[in-house]
């Protein structure tokens, strides 16, 4: 069992350097917007589960499940909040090359 | 052999939680940093997810069950306060 939770924990450590990387290097709103909140959703997700599977049944269990149920639904919730607040103040999205009607 | 087995879980429970401590420096960076108010909205809500997943180890390291219901209060005044920002800043919805 302790290798199941170090296997999670692993997991969740990993995606959350990755996304602290994609937010701190990404040029745009959007591509962060996305590294945040998918990674910030796996590698939470995964720690809270590892930590349930440490703990095993006891009245701590039932407390992280609820935290997690509500994780689960207002970090999309969020994300997709800050995205439209993005879109409705005319945020361009970033490209790589300029499009063909900027150019000429 | 049980104590060891506890001893390496609250050694992997103590490496986690540094280096979430160290990592989430970049997303602070970007609150600091960010060009736009987006980038600064977007730092704030991962650096709440990551203290929520600190509270909960130290929670389950050290035993004390009172960390969880701060770990649960705290991810609710995150949302409500990602929230009222979006409200207050940008007037989103159909009220323009």
């Amino acid at each position: 069992m302790t290798w199941v939770v170090q296997a999670l924990m692993a997991l969740g450590l990993f995606f959350a350097v990755m996304g602290n990387l994609g937010v701190f290097r990404f040029p745009d709103v959007y591509t962060r917007l996305h590294a945040s909140s998918k990674c910030g959703t796996t590698s939470v997700f995964s720690v809270l589960l590892g930590c349930m599977l440490a703990e095993g049944l006891s009245a701590m269990t039932g407390k992280i499940i609820a935290i997690s149920i509500f994780f689960l639904i207002t970090t999309p919730v969020a994300a997709h909040i800050i995205g439209r607040c993005a879109w409705q103040r005319n945020v361009l999205p970033w490209r790589k090359q300029k499009p063909r009607s900027e150019q000429s | 052999m049980a104590e060891t087995d506890l001893d390496v879980m609250i050694l992997s429970l103590d490496i986690v939680i540094y280096s979430l401590l160290g990592i989430s420096v970049l997303s602070i960076l970007r609150i600091v940093f960010g060009p736009t108010p987006e980038d600064k909205m977007i730092g704030l809500n991962l650096m709440a997810a990551q203290v929520l997943a600190i509270l909960v180890l130290v929670a389950v390291k050290t035993g004390r069950t009172i960390l969880l219901d701060v770990a649960l209060v705290y991810a609710v005044l995150g949302f409500v306060g990602i929230l009222a920002i979006a409200r207050y800043f940008f007037q989103g919805g159909k009220q323009q």
